[in-house]
């Protein structure tokens, strides 16, 4: 799960990490009493709230750039906040539909002496947290591990020890701290440490950490990730999920355990197992159709589940064609036939439809299907499946 | 032979009285598994089916039945204290079923392995199964397994039966059939199953499924390049995924360019593995480089 950059550098703050006085607003009523809590003469940085990169590079549909503006008067400001507030952003990341700014940040422009790079990640390959801190702070941190992979310092972090003062020393260190600010330093990467464990984060960064010219750290912007699966954990961070960042049909699907995701193409699918669901996806591809989705329906679905998928599936307005492919384990393929058909029974299909199934009780399924009266075609393996589906939808076009 | 489980292993249930772990346990004595007990605490006395006792703690299962395998159906929250539990009581081998352990309690579990005579299998995974032993260890379906020489290593769950299936319609088995988990950090990696399929003499010839996110393929395809000489057939899944979203297995993630299946696909072909193109030929490309002795 991601959360804003404001409620990540609230989280920060109750765990005494230095990060700029900032005030969030969701509506344009609150511009003017947010711009009041600043000084005449303090310079103000606007920053659009939404769940993608690229934010400061952005333009609106309004044709308004930059998502982020730094502004030298409260009226700038004000203008600049009109202009974002409500309005649909589009960055390299959102891609072309862009997202709508539901939300505004509004916080002191920091004076940077010399900005850095500090990230605490679980790494897979260790399966140990990874701190990454770099003398190369505010660019992209990948370029940094390309061509100056030196100027990269990693600890690891023992999981039932915690992070250790040596450990911390060794970042400041590196990072080439002197006197307090690596006094701060240290004190900055124990609460991060603390933050990130407690709240079982699987990626928090900061990018840029910044000096100022007094020689103190300030994390000038904050992006966290959180474990799905821990998430029946922590009801306050729960609690900071933003349902208008997420796909609609994403949610839904999450009501009723499914996995899905939304992508671009025309043909729709629907697995059992992510594995088998990625490859049908893959295969979907090698002979010439793009999938319309991801959708892993797990290895026990009852019929109001699959019923939950088709609905889902239908409602993505570019599907032209859908692909059920289930080896049914110890899901056996007469209860998923019996499913299907009740669901397209319910749902009402118009777009070509084709079923494999495979595995325990596929004798019984196929003759439901066959028996069923319904507009489907059945096919015998993968290949066959996904070959049916991506001629049906190009004759069909 | 084979690896990891065979007539020998005595195996227990942990979450034995719940729905799914009784269904399997269930499943897994019909195939012929020795399932010598469970494990529910609160429970112990009781009988599973009215013939396997139920017991208190995994301690007691030890020392009463000999256990030395077992397999978890414990809830993702206690899941991780399951497989702690069994590190204390000295199983040699767990198989973790459970589908949603967080991934902190998994890095813990992980530290906790090292030095211990445990080997962890999953989590989030369907379980190991040797036919020609009858014994079937987790979620997978037994009926489309056939005794024989092909070991078959995977993250995946259906997309192995995919693959056994596969084998099974040429006519062929398999040796033993290895589902490590879609997790981000899981007790065996593919490089350790790989290794033992490479000493196990009952295994000919090996079939490796991989999936997008880390470089556990990777770290397997440099060893092979290195020290197998049996032939292996690769696939992955996922290589048409879009970058930053968590394909349904929270391992299978692409980031900042990383865990591509492009790479890792060239990885495979640089070890000399052979590369199925779909997941349709996992078989038939094993078969381009392998002539089974019939």
């Amino acid at each position: 799960m991601n959360i804003h950059e404001y409620q990540a550098k609230e989280l920060f703050a109750s765990y005494g990490i230095p990060v700029p006085k900032g005030y969030a607003i969701n509506d344009r009523n609150g511009i003017e009493s947010a711009l009041a809590k600043f000084g005449d003469n303090e310079a103000i940085v606007v920053k659009s709230q939404i769940h993608a990169g690229g934010r400061g590079k952005g333009t609106f549909t309004t044709g308004y750039k930059g998502g982020v503006k730094v502004c030298k008067t409260k009226e700038d400001a004000k203008a600049a906040a009109e202009a974002m507030l409500g309005n649909i952003l589009v960055t390299h990341q959102t891609g072309a539909a862009g997202r709508k700014v539901n939300t505004l940040y509004f916080t002191e422009a920091s004076k940077i002496q010399k900005e850095y790079y500090l990230a605490i990640v679980m790494d897979r390959s260790s399966s140990k947290p990874v701190i990454i801190a770099s003398t190369e702070g505010g660019v992209d941190i990948e370029t940094v591990a390309e061509h100056t992979p030196e100027k990269l310092v990693k600890v690891f972090i023992n999981p039932s020890l915690g992070i250790r003062p040596h450990q911390a020393r060794q970042v400041a260190f590196a990072l080439g701290f002197k006197g307090d600010t690596q006094k701060q330093c240290i004190k900055l990467l124990t609460s991060l440490y603390k933050f990130f464990w407690e709240n079982d984060c699987s990626q928090v960064e900061i990018n840029p950490l910044i000096t100022t010219p007094e020689g103190n750290l300030v994390a000038l912007d904050a992006k966290v990730n959180f474990d799905d699966n821990a998430l029946y954990r922590h009801e306050k961070i729960v609690a900071l999920r933003d349902f208008n960042e997420e796909d609609s049909k994403e949610i839904e699907a999450s009501k009723f355990s499914l996995s899905y995701i939304a992508l671009d193409g025309n043909i729709a699918c629907m697995v059992n197992g992510a594995g088998l669901a990625m490859s049908t996806m893959d295969i979907i591809k090698q002979h010439g159709g793009e999938p319309a989705n991801f959708l892993d329906v797990g290895g026990g679905a009852t019929e109001a589940q699959v019923t939950a998928a088709f609905n889902i599936i239908l409602s993505d307005k570019n599907v032209k064609g859908i692909l059920v492919n289930i080896f049914g384990g110890i899901m056996k393929c007469d209860i998923i036939a019996n499913g299907v058909i009740a669901a397209a029974r319910n749902v009402k299909i118009s777009v070509p439809l084709v079923v494999r199934l495979e595995g325990t009780n596929v004798k019984e399924g196929k003759e439901l299907l066959s028996g069923s009266g319904l507009p489907l075609v059945t096919a015998d393996s993968l290949d066959d499946a996904a070959s049916k589906i991506v001629k049906l939808v190009k004759s069909a076009a | 032979m084979s690896i990891l489980v065979n007539k020998n292993s005595r195996v227990i249930f942990q979450g034995i009285t719940g729905k799914a772990g009784g269904f399997h346990a269930s499943q897994c004595k019909a195939y012929g598994t020795n399932v010598v007990g469970g494990v529910t605490p609160g429970k112990g006395g009781e009988f599973f089916e009215n013939t396997v006792p139920v017991f208190d703690t995994v301690a007691e299962a030890v020392n009463k039945e000999g256990a030395n395998v077992s397999c978890i159906f414990v809830p993702p929250p206690f899941a991780a204290d399951s497989i702690l539990e069994c590190i204390d009581a000295g199983i040699e081998l767990v198989l973790c079923i459970t589908e949603g352990i967080p991934v902190r309690d998994m890095a813990e579990v992980k530290n906790a392995l090292i030095g211990s005579n445990t080997r962890l299998i999953g989590p989030n995974c369907p379980g190991v199964i040797t036919p020609g032993a009858l014994c079937k260890i987790g979620i997978m379906p037994g009926y489309i397994h056939r005794p024989g020489k092909i070991g078959i290593v995977s993250r995946s769950g259906t997309l192995t039966y995919e693959a056994v299936w596969q084998v099974t319609c040429e006519g062929l088995g398999q040796s033993t059939c290895v589902g490590i988990g879609g997790d981000p950090i899981n007790g065996s990696a593919h490089l350790d199953i790989i290794k033992l399929f490479n000493e196990d003499p009952e295994t000919e010839a090996i079939i490796m499924i991989g999936e997008i996110g880390g470089d556990n393929e990777e770290k397997a395809a440099a060893y092979i390049k290195d020290h197998v000489k049996k032939p292996v057939a690769a696939f992955i899944a996922g290589s048409t995924a879009p970058e930053g979203r968590r394909m349904g297995h929270a391992g299978a993630i692409v980031s900042g360019g990383k865990g591509t299946a492009e790479a890792k696909i060239a990885a495979f072909k640089a070890a000399g593995i052979a590369v199925a193109r779909t997941p349709s030929h996992m078989a038939k490309a094993l078969l381009d480089v392998y002539s089974p002795k019939k």
